[in-house]
């Protein structure tokens, strides 16, 4: 247990732990969403992937996402932590989990989390095969540069 | 003094994680120019620039002490 509300780790991540610290007696909702390896993406067989992060900013820019979701979605308590270095196929490697009074929140909030943290959070992910290696980016497909006011917000 | 950071795919393009450089006074748009005179990689043209741990436009202008990071696009999730 470290106390915090968004981290970046080399450690595994327990969904179950992350859950524990958003359940709370007013929340009639909690939503987890739990990111893991795939290991076919269009075809192509991955063997494992190398996550990379600038862990300091990459904890600022989650926390940041974590207090616009409570702006949009007021009484939404939200914990997210993203995990770096190797991750085999099935590996977690990210876990968002949100409780809200009400269902519809919840789900809007997790999803939210997600696209966001695939905009503005430092981290990258390597995959490996059998045959190479790239580093993957910009799968939103943004305009390189920075990021819009509404995107970096 | 200005500590330059790099990272993911640019780290390995530039051969190395970080670098000082004194570039007090200069723009995000003119260290852009400056590194890439040392680091010819293309993804300096693609990446974001963060200046102290926050996304920084290309007017930002550079301070003694700053700490650059050049962010290739973002992968994470």
């Amino acid at each position: 247990m470290n106390g915090k509300q968004v981290w970046v780790t080399e450690e595994p991540l327990s969904p179950g732990e992350i859950i524990s610290r958003v359940t709370r007696r007013d929340a009639g909702a909690i939503n987890t969403f739990i990111g893991t390896v795939r290991e076919f993406t269009k075809g192509k067989k991955t063997l494992y992937l190398h996550y990379e992060a600038y862990p300091a900013m990459a904890e600022k820019k989650l926390q940041q996402i974590a207090d616009e979701i409570e702006k949009q979605w007021p009484g939404t308590t939200t914990v997210m932590a993203h995990r770096t270095g190797r991750l085999d196929i099935t590996d977690i490697a990210v876990v968002i989990a949100v409780s809200t009074p009400h269902r519809d929140a919840s789900y809007a909030a997790s999803r939210y989390a997600i696209e966001r943290i695939k905009e503005i959070v430092p981290i990258w992910k390597k995959e490996h095969w059998e045959d190479g290696e790239e580093w993957i980016g910009n799968q939103k497909e943004t305009k390189p540069g920075v990021p819009t006011k509404e995107e970096s917000r | 003094m200005n500590q330059l950071l790099f990272f993911a795919g640019l780290k390995e393009a530039a051969g190395t994680e970080n670098v000082n450089m004194d570039l007090a006074g200069l723009t995000v748009e003119e260290v852009k120019k400056k590194v890439f005179e040392v680091y010819p990689s293309e993804q300096l043209q693609t990446s974001m620039v963060a200046v102290n741990e926050e996304f920084a436009g290309q007017e930002h202008k550079i301070e003694e002490g700053d700490t650059i990071a050049f962010l290739p696009p973002v992968s994470g999730g």
